[in-house]
């Protein structure tokens, strides 16, 4: 019995009047890589954010780790989660973004143990040696003292990559990791995060590389207009969609 | 039509000068673009240079000699060094307040936002001298000052107005209080710099506000806040020469104190702008050191050193674009 880590049940999220997810229901099982596919605009990144808490859902129930996200329930009533609670939820949350946003004013070292170290309260020698060990898993052994700046854009994403590592997430979470990114580079990203999913890391993944979701996640969801068109795994949703929207959007992007 | 063919081949004036382009370009010499009107500049300037100079040499009036005597002397010092503590203690707190005031007004709460507002919209919209003048005769207005909760509450202590609030008191709240009112809308500006995404980042490690604040986005807002800063601490030490009104024995009311009783007044005010001038160039390189500090990981490549970088100000006229060669 494989222990479920993300679970919506009819989540919604609206700014306003203008609702983003109109009941979203999956499950997201340990060890699992799912990947949701969408015109922009469906609502693929607003879910994603809100499992870390970086949105915060307008109605129905979204658990991670088996808590909820952005509440503690007790006799029947939800309270409001404290700024602690927040916290700690979202340290065993991995987030890769888009746009890297490494920290500009420190070192690719200092981005891997600012988070240990203040949020964890781990030692920084013990901090440091393990930012190493990731940075040389990710191929990067050799820009330790390197700014930001200084490195390429698929060299940034997988220093974030390593940065959201170092906190020893149960869950990681990448918002189109590659689509920043030069053609050439997204290779390397990409096979960073292959690598992480054959060493077992749960993952949800926003994103349009379609030969990624092909070969490595185990469940391809398809979302459009803030709801959930069709998932399953990607030999049938990719391969053969059932959706009239799924095959137009597929054979837009294939 | 036949006038303009004889314009455009008349020499000097069209295509007729040159000849077609050649081939090949190596090896051949550059000859620089003239710039006759910045020649004509340079003149105007030197001769207008020179007159001062010829002034300050000639000119008796100004008294070098008593300059000479009077800028090292004691009166004098201990005016500079309480104008250093008045512009380093005023600073301080106004830079403090305005982190402070600038965090207020991104609260969330309307009441820490109006109060902030209300404070800068005081303090920024009247003059110091007016603030200074306040301050000065506060115990006029509060001759005993009590801490405790108003209208209802009970009072915690109470303390005789000016004894507690001394000339030097009243001179480092007037300035601190405005200033502080310039930082928090500097602070503000530098904090709102930083981009979304890296509130967002931190966020999602599991930062604490407190610490998001502290390791990552004031770092990075320092980028925006210290270039002004180093102008309002310079503005802070010629500003605080408005203190003399008060009767504080500042820069400023050191030497107008000697000049009542001698009447060299122009050697005295030049030994006080020799003072303020030397401090601000102090302040100006200080300032430099402290924004190479806080650009960590935004430069492409080694920095100019100080002086590299004074000269390149000073003498950018001789930098002329070559051919081949990057500007």
């Amino acid at each position: 019995m494989t222990a479920t880590i993300v679970s919506a049940r009819g989540v919604r999220k609206s700014y306003g009047a203008v609702e983003v997810l109109k009941g979203i229901d999956l499950d997201l099982l340990e060890g699992q890589v799912m990947c949701l596919l969408g015109p922009s605009g469906s609502g693929k990144s607003t879910f994603l954010r809100c499992i870390n808490h970086l949105e915060s859902v307008s109605g129905g129930t979204l658990t991670v780790h088996g808590q909820l996200v952005g509440y503690r329930h007790r006799r029947g009533k939800l309270y409001e989660s404290s700024e602690a609670e927040i916290c700690r939820d979202r340290s065993d949350i991995g987030m890769v973004f888009q746009h890297f946003n490494l920290f500009p004013h420190m070192t690719v070292l200092e981005n891997l143990t600012v988070g240990p170290v203040t949020v964890r309260g781990r030692a920084r020698k013990a901090s440091v040696a393990r930012a190493v060990q990731l940075l040389e898993r990710v191929g990067l052994g050799d820009k330790l003292k390197a700014y930001p700046k200084q490195l390429s854009g698929g060299q940034q994403q997988r220093v974030a990559i390593a940065r959201a590592l170092a906190m020893e997430p149960r869950l990681m979470l990448f918002d189109e990791p590659t689509s920043a990114l030069d053609p050439e580079l997204v290779g390397d990203v990409l096979a960073v995060m292959k690598d992480l999913a054959a060493d077992g890391m749960t993952m949800l993944v926003v994103t349009h590389e379609m030969g990624f979701a092909r070969e490595v996640a185990d469940v391809v969801v398809f979302m459009d207009g803030g709801t959930v068109v069709e998932s399953g795994p990607p030999s049938q949703v990719i391969e053969a969609p059932v959706h009239d929207r799924t095959r137009a959007f597929l054979s837009a992007v294939l | 039509m036949v006038a303009t063919i004889d314009q455009r081949s008349s020499p000097g004036a069209g295509p007729g000068r040159w000849d077609p382009a050649p081939a090949d370009t190596e090896g051949m010499r550059v000859v620089p673009r003239r710039h006759p009107g910045r020649w004509i500049g340079i003149a105007v300037v030197l001769v207008l240079v020179g007159m001062l100079v010829e002034g300050f040499i000639t000119n008796p009036r100004y008294q070098w000699d008593v300059v000479g005597e009077y800028l090292f002397s004691g009166a004098v010092l201990s005016g500079l060094v309480r104008t250093l503590e008045l512009t380093a203690i005023a600073m301080t707190i106004a830079i403090v307040l305005g982190i402070v005031l600038a965090l207020m007004r991104l609260s969330q709460s309307i009441v820490l936002r109006g109060v902030a507002g209300a404070f800068v919209w005081l303090f920024r919209g009247t003059p110091l001298l007016v603030q200074l003048l306040f301050w000065n005769f506060i115990s006029a207005l509060f001759p005993v000052i009590s801490i405790g909760i108003p209208f209802i509450g009970p009072t915690f202590f109470t303390l005789d107005a000016n004894t507690v609030i001394p000339t030097f008191v009243a001179a480092i709240l007037g300035l601190a209080l405005y200033e502080s009112a310039y930082m928090a809308e500097i602070v503000r500006a530098g904090i709102l710099s930083v981009d979304r995404g890296q509130f967002e980042a931190a966020q999602s490690l599991g930062m604490r506000r407190s610490v998001l604040m502290r390791k990552i986005v004031l770092p990075q807002a320092m980028r925006m806040i210290i270039p002004p800063t180093g102008n309002e601490t310079i503005g802070m030490l010629k500003f605080s020469s408005l203190v003399s009104v008060i009767g504080l024995p500042e820069l400023l009311n050191s030497v107008q104190l000697i000049y009542a009783r001698t009447f060299e007044t122009i050697p005295m005010l030049i030994v006080a702008t020799i003072w303020y001038l030397v401090v601000t160039t102090v302040l100006t390189i200080g300032q430099f050191f402290i924004e190479r500090h806080f650009g960590r990981g935004s430069g492409q490549g080694p920095r100019p050193s100080v002086v590299g970088r004074l000269l390149r100000t000073a003498f950018t006229f001789h930098a002329r674009p070559r051919q081949g060669r990057p500007a």
